[in-house]
């Protein structure tokens, strides 16, 4: 089986970003895939983020899903809202998220 | 971006007259002495603001019986992040438990007078209203237990009369949403 493509899009808008590079790295990593694949892309535009459909910085695609839901946020440059599995909010999705959905790949 | 005015320790605050989610007057100078103010920019949209907001309603009712006045106001263009829109801010209002009213700067003329970074981005003001204390709330969105420890230890500050140490720290969350 063929590693997933993991792609992270960030906005410079928002300054979770790096820190979710982070952590997508290290959670590569502990799942035994290499951090240097992860395919980083920075969204620039509102016209980029609508034709993306963009829920917000940042967004991790794992074989192009989603690993959180964004349901019906509308698309565009913001930070975007992350539900931890303890119910708080956080700019961040959580590494048990992750972790999780690189080992599910894109299924 | 807009052009803003950067406030500075000691500065008097700028007035305010802005509307809470009622539609009811807010105003600063407030009728009335207060022993300190706080006056924090947050909106709906920010994971950093809806983070911290539950440390900022606790700290307001903490400090309240102290006569502590605390207030919330949301700037964002509504246009391009209707989660910030007046009757969206209303609907949050209704839904959850405040503790300070949410003012609405529709015309953003607030936010220019007193050039908040980020939301949150926390003003603490002394009895005669100038500039105290500026920036986060504590030193980690992502860990309730901070409590808001810097907004607190800013307030007990000068609550006896002192200033606060450190008088500033970096804000963090996201940008306010300047009208194009």
């Amino acid at each position: 089986m063929s590693a997933p493509r993991v792609e992270l899009l960030w906005w410079r808008g928002c300054p979770s970003w790096e820190r979710a590079i982070e952590l997508v790295r290290e959670e590569m990593a502990a799942t035994g895939l290499d951090p240097d694949g992860l395919v980083v892309h920075e969204v620039e535009t509102e016209q980029e983020a609508e034709r993306l459909g963009y829920p917000g910085s940042p967004t991790v695609l794992v074989d192009g899903r989603d690993i959180q839901d964004p349901g019906d946020e509308p698309a565009g440059l913001t930070c975007r809202v992350y539900r931890l599995r303890d119910g708080r909010v956080s700019p961040l999705p959580s590494r048990e998220d992750i972790h999780d959905a690189l080992l599910r790949g894109g299924d | 971006m807009t052009e803003s005015a950067t406030l500075s320790i000691g500065d008097l605050a700028p007035p305010l007259e802005l509307p809470d989610t009622d539609g009811s007057l807010t105003t600063l100078p407030f009728p009335g002495e207060a022993p300190a103010t706080v006056v924090v920019w947050t909106c709906n949209h920010c994971p950093y603001a809806l983070a911290w907001h539950d440390r900022l309603m606790d700290l307001a009712r903490d400090y309240a019986d102290r006569g502590v006045r605390v207030l919330h106001v949301n700037s964002n263009d509504a246009e391009t992040h209707p989660a910030d829109s007046q009757e969206a801010m209303r609907e949050r209002v209704a839904a959850e438990e405040w503790a300070t009213p949410y003012l609405r700067d529709e015309d953003q003329s607030a936010a220019r007078a007193w050039g908040p970074l980020t939301t949150p981005d926390a003003f603490v003001l002394d009895s005669s209203l100038r500039l105290a204390y500026r920036g986060a709330p504590d030193s980690d969105y992502n860990d309730p237990s901070q409590e808001a420890a810097w907004l607190r230890a800013a307030l007990d500050a000068v609550l006896a009369g002192g200033a606060p140490e450190p008088a500033e720290t970096e804000p963090v969350g996201c940008s306010i949403k300047w009208k194009r």
